[in-house]
């Protein structure tokens, strides 16, 4: 029986075992929307507007490990799914998103809602699609998930015009997937393998450096076996939180602009880096010539891309992480260093912060640590605040620290934990922001509402945006320029405007009750903190430096 | 430095975008593109000839094949291969000085493809020193057109470059 390609995506998606799909209906893709109301299996959640439901979308695959996906109409409703998409993009997440596009017989005539969104998301998928056959639908659905979620896992989008859409077809899943330009690398080269253990063998002094490819390639296990079994300290990317317990002995914590001593020094010294999952951004290098100067560099990915982009590399390894190490793993014995232990134990592990005058953010930070003893999944916005959860949340579990980190999105965080929420409603979810960045996507209090979804919301007030005046600080001489709102809303009466309980407190004295009624309300929460915006992230390390030349550290 | 990269492609709408858009979002430089399919239709062949150094290449190389179209990159040694350019050019023929621009289309082993009153088409193929040279010997003339296709290039000897089996000698 002849079904609509509408009708198909609705099926194949669902072969493809979708049961929750994020996104707001237009005039394009209103034939799809029209079939999704047929299905039994598909959970809709209607966001308050696309880009809310693009990182939905990728928090929910972050949290989950499977492809989250997305829908929009076209034009704007397409647009405003791009910075969702770029951001997924840059921290190699896992979604699929789905367009609707103006009829075939007038794409390209400027007509009502139209825009080239394969063109404009070329850039920022990894790959895309116009549909123009209908018959191609089941084949294009079945191929994006495998794209999106194979090798380094990322964004993939398909943009379905109205006609096509329309068009009835014989419905058939297809078998196996075949794509001649795309064949992941799984297996490390054996010999590379052998030359990496044969390094770690003889390193007196070596780090691992895990970055958010142990999240995604699921190879936390294989990570701690490996620690374990050689006994070499870890050291993350910010994306790479949570892939190693942060209350091991043998974790330094972050590495990078705002790392931790510990973990840029040691990094510094170090005269074996093994880094697994990790791309080498400028937030975590620095001075690139300065970067780890005395090591040989062992660099395992699956993206080949990534190995000698921004860092010279010794010995190369394409492969997935959970192989890759594991074979390392089998072959490496426990090594003698406490002379490199002794050394590491002397310096700072984290940050410091004086805990006088206004709330500090990072007390703050480090009370929800302790009563939720590492055990919510914690998504932010971009900013300030962001920094000082990755500085003093103590993360132990992988996927449990959702944030922005190669794109750097404002609003980020409140979509992303409605996404985290349906990924894992048993957990805690707690949303930290700074005012700044809660305003750009607040309107998605209404879809927690909607949803029911119990959403604690941390923000930090300091009535203007933080880490942009603390860059005016060091490098603009401290001209403040735009970084302060000379008007705020009440945020506690606009959630309680959306039924959201809410309280703002002030001083240090409120907190832990705060947190604790916070914490004990069943549904969501807005926990507002009045912080001074003069407050700075530190360490910090300046541009052009390397990253052991911290300030405030 | 100039390499010369060969790219086999699955011949889709929109793959050229794909590559085109990758040099510039990457900021590398092209210097020449040329496209056409090959002995298999569904495939199409693409040699672009990149300015850079071996970072750059090597960069160049890693993400053309992150694109899922593509679906093989090779680099094709300039000593070891045959590498041709075609070049229209419509140069201004005065009577005068028709025959002078004929016998330098000779020597050349160019053709005379349109001849008009006052105006010659000239077609050459080469590599890129010999339309270098011919262009700089015809410009006295006045050229008041010129198209080139850019390069394409294949490698000497036996050795091929195909889908779904490596280079073989």
């Amino acid at each position: 029986m002849k079904i609509t390609a509408a009708e198909a995506l609705i099926k194949a998606l669902e072969a493809e075992g979708v049961d929750l799909i994020f996104g707001y209906p237009g005039g394009a893709i209103l034939p799809v929307y029209d079939s999704l109301y047929n299905s039994k299996k598909i959970k809709h959640v209607l966001t308050r507007s696309e880009q809310a439901a693009a990182h939905a979308a990728s928090g929910f695959a972050r949290v989950s490990g499977k492809v989250g996906v997305c829908m929009a109409t076209s034009g704007p409703g397409a647009t405003n799914l791009v910075t969702g998409i770029a951001t997924a993009y840059m921290d190699s997440v896992p979604i699929v998103a789905i367009t609707g596009q103006v009829p075939t017989g007038v794409i390209g005539r400027d007509v009502f809602q139209e825009v080239d969104i394969t063109g404009a998301t070329a850039p920022f998928t990894k790959h895309n699609y116009l549909v123009k056959r209908a018959e191609d639908i089941p084949r294009i659905v079945k191929e994006a998930f495998y794209i999106a979620s194979t090798g380094r896992p990322g964004p993939v989008l398909i943009d379905l015009p109205k006609d096509v859409a329309e068009t009835r077809i014989e419905f058939k899943m297809p078998g196996k997937i075949n794509l001649r330009g795309y064949k992941p690398k799984v297996q490390g080269h054996p010999l590379q393998i052998e030359r990496a253990v044969e390094e770690i063998k003889r390193a007196q002094r070596p780090v691992i450096i895990a970055g958010g490819g142990v999240n995604s390639a699921k190879a936390e296990k294989e990570l701690m076996e490996l620690v374990e079994k050689t006994g070499i300290p870890v050291a993350t990317s910010l994306m790479g939180i949570g892939c190693f317990p942060q209350n091991h002995p043998l974790s330094l914590g972050m590495a990078g602009m705002h790392g931790s001593p510990r973990a840029n020094i040691a990094i510094t010294e170090a005269d074996l880096i093994i880094a697994a999952g990790v791309r080498f951004s400028d937030r975590m290098t620095g001075k690139v010539s300065g970067f780890a100067p005395k090591a040989k560099i062992l660099h395992i990915d699956i993206d080949p891309a990534e190995i000698g982009k921004n860092v010279r590399v010794d010995i190369p390894i394409v492969g997935d992480l959970r192989v890759v190490l594991s074979e390392i793993s089998k072959n490496s014995t426990k090594k003698d260093l406490y002379e490199w232990y002794d050394f590491i134990e002397k310096i700072s592990k984290k940050g410091v912060y004086e805990k006088k005058g206004m709330l500090c953010p990072q007390e703050i930070i480090e009370v929800i640590s302790q009563k939720t003893k590492g055990e919510a999944i914690i998504t932010t916005e971009v900013g300030s605040h962001q920094m000082w959860v990755a500085q003093f949340y103590e993360f132990i579990h992988p996927r449990s620290f959702i944030t922005s980190g190669g794109l750097g999105t404002m609003g980020y965080g409140l979509p992303a934990a409605i996404g985290a929420k349906f990924a894992n409603p048993g957990k805690t979810v707690i949303n930290f922001a700074g005012d700044g960045s809660f305003q750009m996507n607040l309107a998605e209090m209404a879809t927690i509402v909607e949803n029911n979804l119990a959403v604690k919301m941390v923000l930090f007030n300091n009535g203007g945006l933080g880490l942009v005046r603390q860059l005016q600080e060091f490098y603009c001489d401290g001209r403040y320029h735009q970084v302060n709102f000379k008007f705020t809303p009440d945020f506690v009466k606009l959630a309680e405007s959306y039924g959201i309980k809410a309280e703002r407190i002030e001083s240090r004295k409120e907190l832990p009750q705060a947190v604790d009624r916070m914490l004990s309300e069943e549904g969501s929460f807005l926990l507002e903190c009045m912080v001074d915006i003069r407050e700075n992230v530190y360490p910090m390390v300046l541009n052009g430096s390397p990253i052991n030349k911290m300030i405030g550290g | 430095m100039k390499t010369i990269l060969s790219v086999l492609v699955e011949n889709h709408p929109g793959v050229l975008s794909r590559v085109a858009g990758l040099f510039s979002r990457r900021g590398f430089n092209i210097d020449s593109l040329a496209v056409g399919t090959t002995e298999n239709p569904e495939i199409s062949r693409m040699t672009i000839v990149v300015e850079g150094d071996e970072y750059i290449v090597e960069q160049v190389k890693k993400q053309l094949n992150k694109l899922v179209d593509v679906i093989k990159v090779s680099k094709i040694s300039s000593d070891d291969s045959v590498s041709r350019e075609l070049v229209l050019i419509k140069v201004d023929a005065e009577p005068k000085n028709r025959s002078e621009i004929i016998q330098i289309a000779e020597i050349f082993r160019a053709n005379i493809v349109d001849v008009s009153r006052r105006s010659m088409i000239i077609e050459l193929t080469g590599d890129k020193d010999k339309i270098n040279a011919f262009e700089e010997l015809v410009r006295p003339f006045g050229i008041k057109e010129l198209v080139r296709t850019g390069l394409i290039a294949m490698n000497r000897g036996p050795k091929t470059i195909k889908v779904d089996e490596e280079e073989k000698d």
